[in-house]
């Protein structure tokens, strides 16, 4: 039996409540070019992945600094017998479809950043070499009432050896310190850990600056002293 | 034989767009490959392939050309290997992106931050 990685509770659907009436109805009519097209000295598209559980605002942050309404696609994977599928306990199936979301930020005249937003779950992670190879870093969004779904995410990116940071996201007043979260999370002390909103421009925005900035030190770290 | 579903709806439709290949292209575009034509539709194309000239006036995501038609990434890159065997499009490929494990250059992270930081 196939099945579905979508999220039905995750604003996975591109009518997202961010979203403009004016681009609701212009996704109805089969879309003749972008909505915001690139300019045409683009050249260079770079990849940041926002990962997290069921629910926890990934749709939010991608759309909140995105300079379009967030799309949706799909990729397409056949593997037979491997692993369980959890929703339907088969064991073998011949194709699952992974469906992940994305937004963009123009960085200058010809770099553009694209940030997915993809589902934590186990069988997300056979697709990843295949579509985020090449991915900068990623951000781990938490939600501290559901702790544990962060676990499989923060373990498979150190396996695949990714830097990311980890954003809590305050849909109300935090209960816990960001230390009882690190220790919650058995986090590296290395690794940045901070607050946001997903549903601010700016707090989005400063979650991807604190990931760039990690990976501007790590480059430096790993840049042969002449 | 015993025909099963496929996810995205019709299996039929997408072994007709794709002429029945499967995966043959994979490694030749990145998610965030821009794509940008270099000539325009002709009469007689396949449809898809009208669509994704259309779309690619000005440079578009390989991303962006599968949420637009609706299609699966994997099948998309399939047909943008068809326009570039073609020399109907041409591909700008990621270049900061870390091969490999390798992270960007400071440079390049340096302007991305600042990129970011005044947004």
């Amino acid at each position: 039996m196939p099945s579905r990685t979508s999220e039905p509770g995750d604003p996975a659907a591109p009518a997202s409540a961010a979203a403009p009436p004016a681009a609701a109805a212009a996704a109805a009519a089969a879309p003749l070019r972008s909505e915001r097209p690139l300019r045409d000295t683009a050249r260079d598209g770079l990849k940041i992945v926002v990962v997290g559980g069921f629910g926890v605002g990934k749709t939010t942050l991608v759309g909140s600094v995105s300079e379009i309404r967030p799309l949706s696609t799909e990729e397409m994977m056949t593997r037979a017998g491997i692993g369980i599928d959890d929703r339907e306990g088969v064991l073998t199936k011949t194709t699952t479809t992974v469906a992940f979301d994305f937004g963009r930020i123009t960085l200058d005249d010809e770099r553009v950043l694209y940030l997915f937003g993809a589902p934590g779950q186990e069988r997300f992670w056979f697709l990843w070499d295949r579509l985020f190879a090449g991915t900068l870093g990623a951000v781990v969004l938490v939600d501290t009432r559901r702790l544990a779904d962060s676990w499989y995410a923060i373990d498979r990116l150190e396996h695949h050896g990714l830097p990311f940071v980890v954003a809590r996201n305050n849909f109300d007043e935090p209960t816990h310190s960001l230390e009882q979260v690190r220790a919650a999370l058995s986090l590296d002390p290395d690794v940045p850990l901070l607050d946001c909103d997903a549903r601010k421009r700016e707090s989005s925005r400063d979650v991807l600056v604190a990931l760039v900035r990690h990976l501007h030190s790590l480059s430096h770290a790993l840049e042969p002293t002449p | 034989m015993i025909r099963r579903p496929v996810d995205t709806g019709d299996p039929d439709r997408l072994y007709t767009v794709t002429g029945g290949r499967t995966r043959a292209y994979e490694q030749a575009f990145d998610l965030v490959t821009l794509i940008v034509r270099e000539s325009g539709p002709t009469p007689g194309m396949q449809s898809e392939l009208v669509r994704i000239l259309q779309l690619s006036e000005r440079p578009v995501a390989v991303v962006e050309l599968a949420s637009l038609l609706d299609l699966p990434v994997g099948v998309v890159k399939i047909l943008l290997c068809d326009l570039l065997d073609m020399g109907r499009i041409t591909a700008r490929h990621p270049q900061s992106s870390g091969r490999g494990r390798q992270l960007p250059p400071p440079e390049t992270l340096k302007k991305v931050l600042v990129a970011l930081q005044n947004l």
